[in-house]
């Protein structure tokens, strides 16, 4: 008999052990549900599959009886919106910012400590300043997001700028290169996949400060929805909202991870 | 024909001297192996020769000019790693170099001034024999095609000093042979003068036309720190496709026996 260690599951296995987890989510939620239901079939905390499709249906099929929207779409691309504004200015941010104080003396000693600080104020406490100086409306729900993860790109694309070896810094200047035309042939391109990384990594949090700027002010958008519906104990409409976000958020990070192997493909050569 | 003459050369960190009064011309057309102890100095001495590092005292000239103070495009150089971008195919590597040189602003060559920049790379992909190559990333390259590359990248600039900091230490014997073929015939070419930092002697002697060798002169624990090393010998190599070898040597030529026994 082999160490555990050393075994290893095959493909069929594999693809089970992935899956149980899931299912074992599934199958507790469905035990819970059933014994609640049985007590008090009115029971708002665990509904039920039935209700639970029900509630998909009204939300994603069938337009509002109020406002004739089809809630689901409206939130979805309401909050879509704004992470993607949010990230966008934050990577170009991020970037700029990060390579500068990762490559150059001059901005590593203005920048470094200052980002440093800037880092480790919590996002949310900075929320009411936000709402009072960019009013309620979408401004200050990009800025949140933008203000929590900037800090971290630029910290991490620093790092990661120092981490290149200085002989190529001072190869490229062997071969006539400006500080310019370093940044711009050497840096930026080396660059580009660990910013994309680094994006990847902050979407958790940039789904956090949304969600969050929706909760308390916004007419709507997802994290707007579930807290609305918090009040009415609709978990019908909020556990397939919630498992909507998370596929958002995971189908984004797949996207990214492709375009990354797609469009930097030097990074994956030679590794076999 | 560059001359390189070193005006008694101090290399100090803080209170630790690490070199000291070196002091040497070079003949034109030399290729200088730089020998000594792990620590010696001999990688910085390169350091200085490169720009990357300014001597605490005493002066580098090229040519009678000193030498900027950073690295510049008339000293080409190969490091025993990441001489190489790795995010660039092999052509793209030596391709650089030029486009560099024309583009200030973007650092990119278009339309026919690019298709020159690619002949001659290509060109000088062939002379280290990696024209099959040159589509690839360094990543898919072996040790030995990657330091050709980058002797290849190093020498599209045609530059007056070559400097290589244990460039084939990485490198099996069998490969290392076959790029020292390649590093000579191209120094014959070129008529650079090329210095070569390595640790090992057969090497040194094998490629160069003369050799010095770094060591510290004092060695007690107490005296480790005021004394750096300086040259203890310094060896011209006579080889008959190398009949020039005139009165380099500071040291008096029977030392070389006594160099081979050292290894």
């Amino acid at each position: 008999m082999r160490r555990f260690i050393n075994r290893h599951p095959d493909t069929l296995s594999r693809l089970l052990l992935a899956a149980l987890p899931f299912l074992l989510v599934f199958i507790a939620y469905a035990i819970a549900s059933e014994a609640r239901l049985a007590v008090n079939p009115d029971d708002k905390i665990l509904p039920g599959w039935s209700t639970i499709e029900a509630a998909i249906q009204r939300m994603a099929f069938l337009p509002d009886l109020r406002t004739g929207d089809y809630l689901l779409l409206t939130d979805t691309m309401a909050s879509l919106g704004r992470l993607a504004i949010g990230v966008a200015i934050a990577t170009v941010i991020g970037g700029i910012v990060g390579i500068l104080q990762g490559l150059i003396p001059f901005f590593r000693a203005m920048l470094a400590n200052f980002t440093s600080v800037v880092a480790m104020i919590p996002p949310l406490a900075v929320l009411p300043i936000l709402f009072i100086a960019f009013g309620l409306g979408e401004a200050s729900k990009i800025v949140l997001i933008v203000v929590g993860i900037v800090p971290y790109i630029i910290r991490d694309l620093a790092l990661r700028t120092e981490e290149i070896p200085h002989e190529e810094i001072i190869k490229a200047q062997t071969l006539g290169a400006s500080t310019w035309q370093i940044i711009l042939r050497i840096v930026v391109p080396q660059m580009m996949p660990r910013l994309i990384d680094s994006v990847r990594l902050s979407l958790g949090a940039a789904w956090l400060y949304l969600i969050a700027a929706e909760a308390i002010a916004a007419e709507s958008g997802l994290g707007y929805r579930i807290f609305l519906m918090r009040r009415y104990l609709a978990m019908d409409v909020i556990l397939p909202y919630v498992v909507w976000i998370t596929f958002l958020a995971f189908s984004l990070d797949f996207i990214l991870r492709v375009v990354q192997r797609i469009a930097f493909r030097w990074m994956y050569r030679g590794q076999s | 024909m560059t001359i390189v003459t070193v005006e008694n050369v101090w290399k100090s960190y803080g209170n630790q001297i690490v070199l000291e009064k070196i002091s040497f011309e070079t003949a034109p057309k030399s290729f200088i192996s730089l020998v000594g102890p792990s620590g010696c100095g001999k990688s910085t001495f390169l350091k200085m020769l490169l720009g990357d590092e300014a001597p605490t005292k005493g002066r580098i000239l090229i040519d009678g000019t000193p030498l900027v103070a950073e690295p510049s495009p008339d000293r080409g150089v190969v490091f025993q790693k990441y001489s190489v971008f790795p995010h660039l195919t092999a052509l793209q590597n030596v391709m650089l170099g030029l486009e560099l040189g024309a583009a200030p602003c973007l650092g990119r060559l278009f339309g026919r001034k690019r298709r020159e920049a690619r002949d001659i790379s290509r060109h000088m992909l062939q002379c280290v024999g990696l024209e099959a190559a040159e589509g690839k990333y360094p990543a898919e390259l072996s040790g030995g095609m990657q330091q050709r590359l980058a002797i290849a990248q190093a020498l599209v600039k045609k530059p007056k000093l070559l400097l290589l900091d244990e460039p084939f230490g990485a490198l099996d014997p069998g490969i290392r042979a076959g790029v020292h073929e390649i590093l000579l015939s191209l120094w014959h070419e070129t008529g650079m003068t090329v210095f070569m930092v390595t640790h090992d002697l057969s090497e040194a002697f094998k490629l160069g036309t003369r050799v010095i060798a770094f060591d510290r002169r004092r060695t007690r624990p107490e005296e480790m720190e005021a004394f750096g090393a300086t040259i203890t010998f310094d060896l011209p190599v006579v080889r008959p496709s190398n009949p020039q070898p005139k009165a380099e040597a500071g040291q008096s030529p029977a030392a070389a026996p006594k160099m081979a026994a050292a290894r």
